[in-house]
């Protein structure tokens, strides 16, 4: 009874269209939203803040990004280490390069570098599909791996070879480097993750989301209703690659504070790959419960034997860690290809009928 | 019932020519030297057994095969090979035999897809989806909420079409052609598979679109019935040859077409 569509009248089309058209949902989000920014930062402490949070947002933004490109478009890509990477070596390039420019705002930037390079190698999806794509895209990844290595220029010549970050400030506050606060970088985190979930939002729910999956779902009628199919490929590309990277930037100015080239291996590629599809491909929602479940899902378990006062080791709880994702993510691809996103979506069907069965 | 002697009057000047079409894959020979017109306002059907060409037909018209000799005219441009990007743009919107249906998307979606050459608000308006956006999606949704009335399918508006019956997918694959607004509407057997209420539905649908918008039609049909029924004019292929192009009554007494249906399994429903 409490969760229904009934009585709330929709009286135009845009109100139809409406990304959240019920109440309900609507009042879900503001309570989400009043957590995230107020809830949170009250009463998190350092674990809460820099273990938890700050990376969960990271990856769901990352999440978010292959999920435009392989959820919704139809697009494999094993490249998402890569992009991410070229997205954080494009960060340190900028903000040592231009020191006084707001960091936030290379944070952002350094997503165009990873969508510019998106669309070069996305430029092969026009003659190729599925695993060869796949194959394509790893080409990409390993290709950018080796630059990371290779070029020293990109870290800066760093002895370690490794990304230092340096300290950058907004207003007088440490916002980047070892003095930076978790609180300070979570919220720059968490409002960059709501505005860009929100712009993705925006994308898929209109004309652009329908060319996507328009091509993803039958490419020959894609064309024949008159969609370009390169254009709207590295458009996916463009857009996809441009999320990875700012979320490549974020994990190491504001989550590692330094990193090596390891960080953006294949996989890195992999994890979010599987975050994609528990969550579900082609939902944005979905890629925040991947990303929780993939991301939270081991640090919770690891928690539990110490939490209990057991005598397990921790390499064991590792292990147990890999073997317990390992088969939900075979579970999900067997039983739930829609992932987590559609049982969210036929629990809420159930509530909506809810006392009835039907 | 129409009378064909009033349409006759209506019909116009040849909206596209096909001009000694060949087109083989390989070794087999799947269209030989067809000629035939289309006039603008009339539906046209395209008959054959299987196997005949019909759908490669179709395919070369609207690009996605170029054919190996002869040309195609289309509104008095002639050409000989064409992508189906700009067969699109020219106004042929098209039905495929089998479905080619945006499987994961809502009835809605799809039929929002077929206004894709329609919408033109840029990628800096989409990403906010407010002002000229929002505009732009609520004008053509009113436009679309207009096909789903026609097609009687409001009920399935927010259904994905992978979970439809056959028959309603059909009738989602002509809903989303129609958006398009075509000039040209390419249809492959719209009524294979469907009982005997569907197939009313569909040919009372066709002929609507046929008269309230005046679109022109190609139908690719193969019961004799509906044919009769619905179209003006009828090229009949077998093996890839055109063997007889006429009024439905005249093709019915036609000796090649009966001969060419003589031995066929399904031979012809009248
Ligand atoms: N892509 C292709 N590659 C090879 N051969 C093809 C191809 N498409 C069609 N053919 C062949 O061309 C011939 C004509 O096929 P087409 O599909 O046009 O027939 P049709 O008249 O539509 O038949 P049906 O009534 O069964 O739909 C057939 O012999 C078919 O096997
Ligand atoms: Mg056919």
């Amino acid at each position: 009874m409490l969760y229904r569509e009934v009585g709330q009248y929709k009286t135009s089309y845009a109100a139809d269209m409406a990304i959240f058209p019920i109440l309900q949902d609507r009042i879900g989000l503001a309570a989400i939203l009043l957590i995230a920014f107020v809830v949170i930062p009250l009463v998190g402490h350092d674990f809460l803040l820099n273990t938890v949070m700050i990376p969960f947002l990271i990856f769901t933004l990352a999440a978010i990004g292959l999920n435009l490109l392989t959820g919704y478009t139809g697009l494999l890509s094993l490249g998402t280490g890569g992009f991410m990477g070229v997205g954080a070596y494009a960060c340190l390039k900028l903000t040592t390069i231009f020191p006084h420019v707001n960091i936030v705002i290379w944070v952002l930037a350094s997503g165009l570098f990873s969508a510019a390079v998106g669309v070069l190698f996305g430029l092969p999806s026009l003659r190729i599909k599925g695993f060869y794509l796949a194959v394509a895209t790893l080409a990409a990844q390993f290709f950018l791996e080796w630059c990371f290595i290779r070029i020293p220029w990109l870290y800066n010549y760093s002895v370690s070879g490794a990304i230092e970050v340096p300290l950058r400030t907004l207003m007088g506050i440490p916002v980047t480097g070892p003095t930076a606060t978790s609180l300070t970088r979570y919220l720059i985190v968490l409002s960059i993750v709501v505005v860009m979930t929100w712009v993705a939002s925006n994308l898929v729910h209109g004309r652009i989301g329908r060319t996507w999956m328009a091509v993803r779902d039958m490419d020959l009628a894609a064309e024949l209703v008159g969609i370009r199919l390169l254009r709207a490929k590295l458009l996916a590309f463009a857009v996809s690659s441009f999320y990875c990277g700012v979320a490549g930037a974020m994990m190491v100015f504001l989550w590692y504070g330094g990193a090596e080239a390891e960080v953006f291996a294949i996989d890195q590629s992999f994890l979010v790959l599987f975050m994609v599809i528990i969550g579900g491909l082609g939902t944005l929602t979905g890629s925040f419960f991947g990303a929780a479940l993939i991301y939270i899902l081991p640090i919770v378990l690891r928690e539990i034997p110490a939490a209990l006062g057991l005598p397990v080791h921790p390499s064991t709880v590792e292990q147990l860690t890999f073997v317990i994702v390992g088969v939900l993510i075979i579970v999900f691809l067997a039983l739930e290809p829609n992932g987590l996103a559609r049982l969210w979506q036929i629990g809420k069907q159930k509530l909506r009928v809810w006392p009835f069965p039907y | 019932m129409r009378a064909p002697s009033s349409r006759e009057v209506r019909l116009g000047e040849a909206l596209l020519a096909v001009e000694n079409v060949s087109l083989a894959f390989g070794g087999v020979r799947a269209l030989t030297d067809v000629s035939f017109d289309i006039r603008k306002g009339e539906i046209r059907a395209i008959i054959g057994p299987n196997g005949a060409g019909k759908t490669s037909m179709l395919n070369v018209i609207n690009g996605f095969y170029p054919p190996n000799t002869g040309r195609i005219t289309f509104k008095g441009e002639a050409r000989t090979t064409m992508r189906p990007y700009a067969a699109a743009l020219g106004g042929i919107a098209r039905t495929f035999q089998n479905l080619a249906l945006f499987r994961g998307m809502t009835t809605l979606d799809n039929i929002m897809a077929g206004r894709a050459l329609k919408m033109h608000r840029g990628f800096f308006w989409q990403l906010i989806r407010h002002g000229p956006a929002l505009r732009e999606e609520v004008e053509h949704r009113r436009r679309v909420e207009e096909i789903i009335d026609f097609l009687e399918i409001a009920a399935i508006r927010k259904v994905q079409v992978g979970r439809l019956p056959y028959g309603l997918q059909k009738r989602v694959e002509l809903g989303r052609a129609l958006a398009m607004e075509p000039d040209l509407l390419l249809l492959d057997e719209p009524m294979a598979g469907m009982n005997l209420e569907e197939k009313e539905d569909m040919s009372r649908f066709i002929l609507d679109v046929n008269q309230q918008y005046g679109t022109t039609i190609a139908l690719i049909e193969h019961d004799m019935g509906v044919v009769m029924d619905l179209s003006d004019r009828v090229v009949v292929l077998d093996y890839g040859r055109k063997i007889a192009d006429a009024t439905p009554d005249e093709v019915k007494c036609d000796k090649n077409v009966i001969r060419a249906y003589l031995g066929e399994p399904h031979g012809i429903s009248a």
